[in-house]
């Protein structure tokens, strides 16, 4: 592309309040830093409960933790773990420039969501039908050991709340997909397709610390 | 040539076929976590450090490659280290504030015998 077509492109999309294209950029970015540090702390909040109540009842925990199948949350990692490096695939096609690319690349993560919120869905209605329920719903008969809807409230509260950033993930591919089909991208303005990498990214960072803590450990 | 297209001529660009390795080490490293977990190393909480280790060295793969922050200016990671820095004040003063109390329990755990729950 040459250098006037370039810059175009750039002032096609550069905000009135912004002197030049890297000075939107880097706000951008450190505003999506700044939102993605909120996150760590909304979910904090639940990895901080959930480390100090498995201290204090790792029996129930772990005996809780065997109800989960550690196959589908394997899956569910793998899954998650290609759609980030399909996501990362996308914005690098988008800061080349390269169009197609960068839809089939979007389209490849919203599939992999999709399978990622079908393997869920499939998990969540199964612990519905044992009665494996958060606190007072729980009602699994049976137990050796008493406590267990506990881990079961963190399960639902942790997954649940890392499903809802899924679902919204998805919009935000959604509408990528939509502005990458209308050509609005290039690789002088990709920046909607870098920030919703991150947060993409930061998904499945949080997934990173679920698998391990509800699948294996308990 | 604008200072932004400079500043990228001078970073080492991540190529696709970087992304593709560290994908490669992500299913690796799950692979390792999964089996770890099937081995007892004496204890659980031995088995959960390594867990959590392993799961550490994932979300820095992420975060460094995915991320870009090993190849974007230094403010973002800055940001997202107070990030993690805060959370770790969080988990460690919660658990000198729960270690500093009785032992409570909640009060719809009904336990049939006094023995299980307690004892931790």
């Amino acid at each position: 592309m040459s250098q006037t077509a370039v810059q175009e492109q750039d002032s096609r999309f550069l905000q009135h309040h912004f002197t030049e294209m890297e000075q939107q950029v880097d706000a951008s970015k450190i505003g999506m830093w700044l939102f993605l540090v909120t996150e760590i702390l909304l979910f904090g909040g639940l990895f901080v409960g959930f480390a100090l109540m498995q201290a204090r009842h790792h029996e129930a925990f772990i005996a809780a933790h065997h109800h989960l199948d550690r196959g589908l949350g394997v899956l569910n990692t793998v899954v998650l773990l290609i759609s980030s490096w399909t996501m990362v695939m996308a914005v690098h096609s988008s800061q080349k420039g390269d169009r197609r690319k960068l839809i089939l690349f979007l389209a490849l993560t919203l599939v992999c969501a999709g399978i990622f919120l079908g393997v869920k869905y499939f998990e969540y209605s199964h612990k519905f039908h044992e009665g494996l329920l958060p606190g007072k719903y729980y009602s699994h008969k049976g137990d050796a050991v008493p406590g267990q809807f506990m881990f079961f409230s963190f399960y639902f509260m942790m997954t649940g709340l890392h499903g809802l950033h899924i679902v919204a993930g998805m919009i935000a591919i959604a509408w990528l997909l939509v502005r990458a089909v209308r050509g609005d991208f290039s690789a002088a303005y990709n920046t909607p397709v870098d920030i919703t990498g991150l947060y993409w990214h930061l998904v499945d960072l949080i997934w990173i610390y679920l698998f391990p803590l509800l699948y294996l450990i308990g | 040539m604008s200072a932004h297209a400079q500043a990228h001529a001078h970073g080492k660009h991540p190529t696709a076929k970087t992304f593709l390795m560290v994908l490669i080490a992500l299913l690796v490293l799950t692979a390792v976590t999964v089996a770890a977990a099937g081995i007892h190393f004496g204890s659980p909480a031995v088995n959960a450090v390594i867990a959590l280790l392993i799961a550490s060295v994932k979300g820095s793969l992420v975060a460094l490659f995915f991320m870009h922050l090993r190849y974007d200016k230094p403010v973002n990671a800055v940001i997202f280290c107070s990030g993690l820095l805060f959370l770790a004040l969080f988990l460690i003063f919660c658990y000198i504030d729960v270690g500093s109390r009785e032992v409570t329990v909640p009060a719809n755990l009904k336990v049939p015998a006094p023995a299980a729950p307690a004892k931790q």
